[in-house]
């Protein structure tokens, strides 16, 4: 539990540049000399000075609250101070910031919790969980800060039940740039929100801030679109528009057909793949058969990766086909089909060394590579005249 | 409230193509000159696409780290920020000079002021000079030595080389080393027969690149002799054709690159406060670096 005490004086001070504060559920009057308050629970008029501050003790947990929001976050109508609020399940707020309640755009969050339910929850710890990240908002217990503090812990969600004693503590935003950079087997993610990020560590203590530097780096931007997505406002490129608007080498992808768009989103734009969700079409008005998965984040525009991508397959597609003739068994045929599986699923490393029963067994596979191959290396396959 | 966004290329396939801008923008966070200091990347994320957005600050300075002005620098960089009213005339610059202009972003309610680049800044001449002392090892670096400035260049776009020239030249008008060249990959004077334009025994070797990768770390140490195969290494110095060549990667690794990204947006109108002066002051105390980039020397080494 927090022990500090709230400032009375700077709430008076505020009263008296502002006549009225209006929050949470929080309601206080100057009328004059003398105030009114107000809570869900409780409603009082023609309190003197001296008298708000008695009336103001048994509602503490409004007042610091009031406080934690305007002094120590602030930033009205941010995306950081929305992110913060969603993760103590506090109710949106409207974009103006004031305590007016949430238009029909702010979508109403899943169990958002009132002021002292928060508070019970908080001196416990609210957690909630942002792609592979789990973040936990508690109070702080220490007199040195002001009273209804905040402070955030983050981890993997494989890390939850993890002590912390086994997690390498981490302080710094800046650390979340390395732990995100290469995956489990050491290899480079270029795509920050492919779902591979690593366990074993830990960020403890941070500030609000802090916390959302740190997600910045870890998943760059989508608190800031996830935000605009609340308020109805998010900014959707379609891929003809990304595709035209691209030049240089990438000049040529506004060429790829469109079902090999879908192909591509297909191999691309899938939860097993990315943990954001695609809200991109082929265009406006005219949208993709492939479903754009259930992440968190909207994806607002077809990422980089995608558009290096695209510049091959626009390539490969402008090919002619032909129909080739090649000797196989009914077994080599399939045995086709479950390397080009194995290897899409990313399922090689799993395939024990003595399963010859998976055809994308490595030893199945040489096999087939020493019986089909030719001394080029290539598989012995003729063009057919049509 | 004032933001710095650092637009850099970043890799699909590099890890280490980032670290340049990710040691700059930290040396600049460290000053608190800035509200927010942001990286941005058009190969990695946040994408240039993405960046301003994530930004509070009303103000916000945009330094390219890139070398020359160009494709990048003209073209996507301003296409993808959503600069909408931006024109290359807007920097009115013949390939060196570019230095500012200001615009709206078209997606958010921001000020943007786009710089040029890094790599054009008078600034960066000092940045390869600082360069040359931290490979020797010698603060005086200059006597009886040769320096080469070493580009890409490219047939597509004469910005490339102007950017080595423009450097080359004001080094050789300090009169600090015996000899300065411009030399290249992709033209003539090509950096292969570096010891063909230097009369000095000891040439230090300074590549006018970002970030150390393919060309800094393969392509170039071997094109020069200082190694058979990269993966071995070559010493510093290395001995080529009887000349001692002090080789040490990508000058944009080189910790006062930071100096050249507040000048930059200094230029623009940014109150920098006295950034310059701390982050030359830990440069100086480091021992002429400020950032985690050590000058790499090959694997070898």
């Amino acid at each position: 539990m927090a022990t500090a005490e709230f400032d009375f004086d700077a709430l008076l001070e505020t009263l008296e540049d502002e006549s009225s504060i209006v929050f949470d559920g929080l309601r206080i009057e100057r009328e004059g000399e003398t105030y009114a308050l107000e809570t869900p629970e409780s409603d009082q008029t023609d309190l003197e000075a001296a008298d708000l501050e008695a009336a103001l003790e048994p509602i503490t947990d409004y007042v610091t609250n009031w406080r934690y929001w305007r002094a120590s976050v602030g930033g009205d109508g941010t995306a950081r101070r929305a992110f913060l609020r969603w993760c103590e399940r506090a109710p949106p707020e409207a974009e103006s910031g004031d305590d007016a309640p949430a238009d029909d755009t702010v979508s109403t969050d899943d169990d958002v919790l009132a002021v002292p339910a928060r508070y019970d929850a908080l001196r416990e710890g609210i957690d909630r969980e942002w792609g592979q990240l789990c973040i936990t908002a508690r109070l702080v217990d220490d007199v040195d800060e002001p009273a209804g503090e905040r402070v955030y812990d983050l981890w993997h969600v494989d890390d939850a039940d993890t002590d912390l004693a086994d997690l390498e503590v981490y302080d710094d935003p800046c650390d979340a740039r390395e732990l995100s950079t290469y995956d489990g087997d050491g290899r480079y993610r270029p795509l920050k929100t492919a779902p591979t990020l690593v366990s074993g560590w830990a960020f403890t203590g941070l500030s609000g801030a802090e916390l959302v530097e740190t997600i910045g780096f870890f998943y760059p931007a989508t608190i800031e679109n996830w935000h605009r997505e609340r308020q109805g406002e998010l900014d959707v490129d379609h891929w003809l528009e990304t595709a035209e608007r691209q030049t240089g080498i990438y000049d040529v992808i506004d060429e790829l057909p469109r079902e090999a768009v879908e192909w591509m989103t297909e191999a691309c734009c899938v939860d097993s793949q990315c943990l954001r969700r695609r809200e991109w079409q082929y265009d406006e008005g005219n949208e993709l058969a492939v479903d754009g998965g259930d992440g968190q984040f909207p994806c607002r525009e077809p990422c980089s990766l995608v558009v290096a991508a695209a510049r091959k397959w626009t390539v490969l597609e402008s090919e002619e086909e032909h129909t080739y003739e090649l000797e196989l068994t009914t077994s080599e045929l399939n045995q086709l089909e479950e390397l080009i599986d194995a290897v899409a699923d990313g399922r090689t490393d799993e395939i024990r060394e003595a399963d010859v029963y998976d055809g994308a067994n490595r030893y199945r596979a040489r096999y087939l590579r020493a019986k089909r191959f030719d001394d080029e290396g290539s598989l012995e396959a003729r063009t057919r005249d049509d | 409230m004032q933001a710095l966004v650092i637009a850099a290329h970043g890799s699909h396939l590099n890890p280490d193509a980032s670290d340049p801008t990710y040691a700059h923008a930290d040396t600049v966070r460290e000053t608190g000159a800035f509200d927010e200091v942001r990286e941005a990347f058009w190969k990695e994320e946040p994408h240039f696409r993405e960046v301003i957005r994530t930004l509070e600050s009303d103000e916000v300075f945009v330094v390219p780290l890139f070398i020359s002005e160009g494709y990048f620098t003209e073209q996507v960089i301003p296409r993808e920020l959503r600069l909408e009213d931006w024109d290359p005339d807007q920097w009115d610059s013949d390939g060196t000079d570019a230095s500012q202009a200001t615009l709206e972003a078209d997606d958010v309610e921001k000020t943007i002021h786009y710089c040029g680049p890094v790599g054009t800044h008078d600034a960066m001449t000092d940045v390869i000079v600082q360069r040359a002392e931290s490979v020797t090892d010698d603060p005086d670096v200059g006597e009886g030595v040769g320096l080469a400035v070493v580009g890409h260049g490219t047939e597509r776009n004469e910005n490339s080389a102007k950017a080595v020239e423009y450097h080359a030249d004001r080094i050789r008008q300090q009169d600090r080393f015996d000899e300065v060249e411009a030399l290249f990959m992709d033209e003539e004077p090509e950096v292969d027969d570096v010891t063909d334009y230097f009369e000095t025994d000891d040439i230090v070797v300074v590549p006018l690149f970002i970030a150390d990768g393919y060309h800094t770390q393969e392509d170039i140490p071997e094109d020069m002799g200082l190694t058979d195969d990269y993966r071995l290494g070559w010493s510093v110095p290395a001995e080529v054709d009887g000349h001692r060549i002090w080789y040490a990667g990508a000058v944009g690794t080189e910790g006062l690159m930071a100096d050249v990204v507040l000048e930059r947006a200094a230029d623009a109108g940014a109150d920098i406060g006295g950034a310059l002066e701390s982050v030359r002051a830990t440069m100086a105390s480091d021992g002429s670096r400020g950032s985690d980039l050590e000058p790499s020397t090959g694997a070898g080494d």
